[in-house]
Order: structure tokens, then C-alpha cells, then sequence
């Protein structure tokens, strides 16, 4: 296969005999999946399933044992402009000395290339994408200084600036008040309906079913991928949460 | 003659203060991406450098000694990053086991130097705590040349480096060549190193790359801020060091520099305003202030409402926060005097609580503007 070669371009995300390991522990194995353009995918899972190995496996973060990712064809590589992400609000330290509208003009510095600060252009485009996630009036406030939900969607700003047609997010309604979740959601369904493909690493299985259109279930291997209506079902959440499920969802509740 | 006029003063001040404003500047990035303790490995990995480099060149000479120390501290640098990628030891152990055993390493050959004898070997121990007296004018275009390069460096990669202190991941998946920035910024802080090693030596060194950062931290809002004054507060303390040791006698440089850069520190974190612990127990004090005795009452009254119990007794912590801050004993001996609270402990917790007495709950419906409700 070669790189220049398109490989399932009708696919947002490809991904084919995907393992990954840390030491001699797998936290992926052999994954294949496929996730189609213009969906708002939930990738759930239990805690240490490897969902954000995924995602980061994906992007190019961590190198797999084996397998590729394919991105509307193309190796991650060649698309990096075009994919928005949002890591895990944990993974930066949000005591860094800079305020919000700094940290969304990082959306754009691959876009500048190398050397270039960004301008007013760029600021003006910062601005816009805060206002988007309602928080253009924190746009000078030190970040170290904005509650939890403030900081994740200053996240998403910075994903949102890119403009790219996929977004992958990592927990992005982790520990935020109702408001903000409400906010990120009805604009992730605001850029789903636009066409972009949006994926939602997702710890909350009870808003699954109102929030999400596709979903894959994920414990190390791959449980069940597919649509929502036909893939939120008693087995398979049981098959990926296990006895434990009692405690997270009522699976008699799911599917119709 | 005056003090400042002496060439050999000039030219320590000179090399201390640019130096401060190296490991200024590069600290400011070593601290933010979390790597203090990388530059404190790197600097005792150094040492074995600096004897081998005496060895070799069979004596004192700068060139062979830096050399030296650079090779060790890289080698150091690849040690590491083999054992963090090799084995599941975390990062903190790795840096631990490398600076240890160049350390160790570096004792070892610094007693067999000193065995030899001779003239060499008390050169040798400059090297361990700096001697600035040593510095030669030509020194000074060597620690220019690295710090303009660092500079440049610096300013031509700005947003890049910004980014990649900030959030390593994000600009590796925006496809930032990651790990050729962070070796970028490692290697300038192994040549800060190499570069502060005759004048504060490489025990001490690590403090000056990470003294003026935490201080400059203290007392800035963005990161050209930050890495501004790092450099600026470096570069004062290398200058009044010097001159402090230079007026009194038997004062090395070096930790004098390094004493002068820790007060700095502390001071910034006493008194820096928004993060300093003084400033924030005046903003706490002030909030103290602001809690009038309706605000008590009131406090006490809705804790005992969620309760559903008129006598519920409220801890310290939970009054504190419903205030916002914990009032002054005085306030509370006060309501106590006038019949309103009553302190009254909770078993098992030892620590006092409160409750309303029917005067209190009165009192607080007064202040609220609640019709009084009739006593039972
Ligand atoms: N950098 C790492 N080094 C070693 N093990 C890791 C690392 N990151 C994750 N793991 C392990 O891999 C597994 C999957 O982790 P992760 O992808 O973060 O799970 P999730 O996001 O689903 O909670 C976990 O068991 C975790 O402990
Ligand atoms: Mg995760």
C-alpha cells in the first residue's frame, strides 16, 4: 500500500489491526474500526479501556505494536491541519502564566508556519471561536483563573479556530457544571449538522442515547461499534463494563 | 582604585550577570515544562566532564573542561531518555540513578586527580563550587556568543516553544516537530550549564536556572513577562553577587549568587501580588473584615434550615466557607456574649462548632426582614 495511495477515503476515521502496549501490558488489541463522515461518535468505555490511547494512537501521539489509521484515506501525517483535538483538561498544567485568548491562538500557529507570531488576524479569529464556546469576556483572564468548565471550553476554542471537518475530543464534559456541558454539546451538534465529524470520548452513558448518533464501545478490544439505536444495547454494554454496569446505567433502559 | 574600575571586578560582574540572564531566560522554560530537575542531573553529570576534560589536557584549560562536561552532560541527557523509553521506571527515578552515578563517577575521578597532586588539582575544585576569580575577559565573548545564540533561538521559535511547554501533546498532533524543540531547549540549558560551571560550579548551577524563574512567576501574567524578568532578576543577582563577594573577603561568587537569587525568591513569594502569601492573607483578612454579624447569623440560620434541625451545630469548615472566609474570634466571643451562638462540640470531631441560640434565630429572621415567626 502505498502512502500516496487513498485507502477507505469514505471513512472519517479508518483504523486496522490497531495494538498498542505500554511495557508488555496491551491497552489495545487489534483494533479495527471505522467511524463514517458527518456522525457525532461516542467512543465509550471503562476507565483504563484504552480510549484515549485510542484517540492518541490515532493522531500519532504513541506508536502502535502494529496496525494503521487511515483519516478520510489519508495517513495522519498528511492531515494535520485538518483534525481538531482536545486533550484531556488534566493533561496541561493550567497554571502556565497566559490568558485565554492566548491559549486559542495556538489553534493557529501551525497555520502561521514557522517563525511567524500571530497578528491581529489571528487575535480577531481567537476572539470569534471564544465567543462561540460564550467566553469572549474572559478572553484576558489568566487561565489559572477560570473554573473548571471555563477551561474546557477554552479547549475547544482553541480546536474550533482550526476550522477543521474532524474534531476528537478526550472527555471534554469531564468535570464541568451543567451549563457548560449544555454549551459544548449543542455546539458539537451545531458542527455535526454542518458535516463535520465529531468524536467524543465520553464517560457518561446515561446522556449516550440524547447526545451521540454513532458510538463505539470500547475495553481494550473493540465490544460494539455502529449506530446508537442499534448499538446501545443490554449485551453489549454488559460485554464492556461487566458485573459493574449495575452501578454506572440501567441497561434495561437502553434500546428500544 | 575604585572597586569598579578594577578590570578583574568588571569583568566578574560582567560574566555573572550574563550569565544570571542565560539561565535566566532558558530556567524560565526548564521550570515551566517541569524539568528543574533535569537541569540539577545534567549539571552534576558535568563533573566527570570536567575531570576528564583535566585529565586529558593535563591541567586547567577551559576549552578541554567545557568539552568535557557538555560530552558527559549529553551522554547524561541520552541515559536518561533510554531508561524512561527501555524500562517502566517513571521519570524522577531515571533522573535520580543518572545523576548519581555521574555524580559518584565524578567524585571518583576528582580523588584520583587530587592523588596526582600538583598545581592541577586545586584548579580541579573550582569547578565544584565556581570560582569567578578565575574568569578571564576572553571567557566573557564565549558566554556572549552562547547567549546571543540563545536568544536568537528563543525569539526565532517563540510561539513554537510556547507551545510546546504548554501542551506537548496538542503540538504534536498540530504536527510540531516535538521532540526536536524539546532537545532544542535541553541542549541550551546543558550549554547555560556548561557555560555557568567555572563561576558557580556544578553543585550550584541548577539554582540559577530555576531561582529566577519560580521568582519571576510570582510577578507576571504571560509568559514574555515571565521569561523578561527571569532573565532580568538573574542577571541582577550574577551582578550583586559578584560585587558582594568581591568587597568582602573569602566570599565565593558562586553561592554568594546563589543566596542572593534565593532571597529574591523568597521575597516574591511572600510578597507578590495575587500569589503572594502575605498579599493573599491581607485579601483573606480583608474578607474577614467584610463579614458583619447578620452574615454570621444568617450563615448559621440556612446550614441549620438544610438540616432541617434549629440546634444543628456547624462545624469551623463548613461556617468558613459558607462566608467565604473565617470570621474573627472576637466576632464570634462577641454573638456568643450577647446570647445569639452557643459553641458546642460535636463528638467525635474535637474541634468547635456553633449553633443558634432562639435569640440568634430570632435575631437573624430581624436581620433578613423574615415576619418573626411565633415562638413556640
Ligand atoms: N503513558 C503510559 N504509560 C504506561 N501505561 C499507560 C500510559 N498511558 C496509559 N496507560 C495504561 O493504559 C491503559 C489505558 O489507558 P487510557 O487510554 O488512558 O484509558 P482510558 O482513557 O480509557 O481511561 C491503562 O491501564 C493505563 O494505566
Ligand atoms: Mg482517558
Amino acid at each position: 500500500m502505498r502512502e500516496d495511495q487513498l485507502h477507505e477515503p469514505d471513512q472519517a476515521l479508518h483504523v486496522e489491526d490497531l495494538t498498542v502496549s505500554y511495557g508488555d501490558t496491551p491497552a489495545l488489541w487489534d483494533i479495527d474500526l471505522d467511524i463514517p463522515p458527518g456522525v457525532m461518535c461516542a467512543i465509550i468505555g471503562p476507565n483504563g479501556a484504552g480510549k484515549s490511547t485510542l484517540i492518541k494512537a490515532a493522531l500519532g501521539l504513541v506508536r502502535p505494536v502494529a496496525g494503521h489509521v487511515r483519516f478520510l484515506g489519508r495517513p495522519v501525517a498528511q492531515m494535520r491541519g485538518q483534525i481538531g483535538y482536545v486533550p484531556q483538561r488534566h493533561s496541561v498544567d493550567w497554571d502556565f502564566p497566559t490568558n485565554a485568548r492566548d491559549v486559542v491562538e495556538m489553534g493557529l500557529y501551525r497555520s502561521l508556519g514557522w517563525f511567524r507570531r500571530p497578528g491581529r488576524d489571528a487575535r480577531a479569529r481567537a476572539l470569534a471561536a471564544l465567543a462561540e464556546v460564550g467566553m469572549q469576556d474572559y478572553a484576558d483572564r489568566q487561565i489559572s483563573q477560570l473554573s473548571g468548565g471555563q477551561q474546557q471550553r477554552v479547549f475547544l476554542a482553541r480546536a474550533l479556530v482550526q476550522d477543521a471537518p474532524i474534531l476528537i475530543l478526550d472527555e471534554p464534559m469531564a468535570g464541568v457544571d451543567a451549563a457548560t456541558e449544555a454549551v459544548i454539546i449543542a455546539l458539537l451538534k451545531r458542527l455535526r449538522d454542518a458535516g463535520r465529524t465529531v468524536i467524543v470520548v465520553h464517560h457518561d452513558l446515561t446522556t449516550v442515547q440524547s447526545y451521540f448518533d454513532w458510538m463505539v464501545m470500547l475495553n481494550i478490544r473493540i465490544i460494539a461499534q455502529g449506530p446508537v439505536r442499534e448499538t446501545y444495547t443490554p449485551e453489549n454494554l454488559r460485554a464492556a463494563y461487566g458485573r459493574h454496569l449495575a452501578l454506572i446505567a440501567d441497561p434495561a433502559g437502553a434500546a428500544p | 582604585m575604585g572597586l569598579a574600575s578594577s578590570a578583574i571586578v568588571q569583568t566578574v560582574l560582567l560574566g555573572a550577570a550574563l550569565l544570571g540572564a542565560i539561565s535566566g531566560m532558558l530556567g524560565a522554560f526548564a521550570v515551566l515544562r517541569r524539568q528543574s530537575l533535569l537541569g540539577d542531573a545534567l549539571s552534576h553529570a558535568a563533573l566527570p566532564g570536567v575531570c576528564l576534560g583535566f585529565l586529558i589536557a593535563g591541567g586547567r584549560n577551559l576549552g578541554a573542561v567545557m568539552l568535557g562536561a557538555f560530552v558527559t552532560g549529553a551522554l547524561a541527557a541520552l541515559c536518561m531518555m533510554l531508561i524512561i523509553r527501555r524500562t517502566q521506571l517513571k521519570t524522577d527515578a531515571a533522573l535520580g540513578i543518572v545523576l548519581s552515578v555521574f555524580f559518584a563517577v565524578g567524585v571518583v575521578l576528582v580523588t584520583v586527580i587530587q592523588g596526582q597532586g600538583g598545581a592541577g588539582s586545586l584548579g580541579l575544585m573550582t569547578f565544584l563550587f565556581g570560582q569567578a576569580a578565575a574568569i578571564q575577559p576572553a571567557d566573557l565573548w564565549i558566554m556572549g556568543g552562547v547567549g546571543l545564540v540563545a536568544l536568537g533561538l528563543v525569539l526565532a521559535l517563540w510561539k513554537e516553544f510556547k507551545l510546546v511547554s504548554f501542551d506537548p501533546d496538542f503540538a504534536r498532533a498540530q504536527g510540531f516537530r516535538v521532540t526536536l524543540l524539546e532537545a532544542v531547549l535541553t541542549v541550551m540549558v546543558a550549554l547555560a550549564i556548561v557555560v555557568g560551571l567555572q563561576l558557580v560550579g556544578v553543585v550550584l548551577m541548577v539554582a540559577l536556572l530555576i531561582a529566577p524563574a519560580a521568582a519571576a512567576r510570582q510577578w507576571t501574567r504571560s509568559l514574555g513577562a515571565m521569561v523578561g524578568l527571569s532573565a532580568l532578576i538573574g542577571a541582577g543577582a550574577g551582578a550583586a553577587g559578584a560585587l558582594i563577594s568581591a568587597t568582602t573577603r573569602g566570599l565565593a561568587t558562586g553561592p554568594v549568587v546563589v543566596l542572593v537569587a534565593t532571597v529574591v525568591v523568597i521575597l516574591s513569594l511572600l510578597l507578590a501580588p495575587g500569589r503572594g502569601l502575605v498579599w493573599q492573607a491581607m485579601a483573606a483578612r480583608r474578607a474577614r473584615a467584610r463579614i458583619s454579624d447578620g452574615r454570621v447569623l444568617a450563615a448559621l440560620q440556612s446550614v441549620a434550615r438544610d438540616h432541617d434541625d434549629p440546634a444543628h451545630r456547624v462545624a469551623r469548615g463548613v461556617l468558613a466557607t459558607a462566608l467565604g472566609a473565617m470570621p474573627a474570634p472576637a466576632r464570634l466571643a462577641a454573638l456568643e456574649r450577647r446570647g445569639l451562638i452557643r459553641t458546642a462540640h460535636q463528638p467525635p470531631d474535637p474541634s468547635p462548632h456553633w449553633e443558634l441560640t432562639e435569640a440568634g434565630h430570632a435575631e437573624a429572621r430581624a436581620l433578613s426582614g423574615a415576619p418573626a415567626e411565633p415562638s413556640r
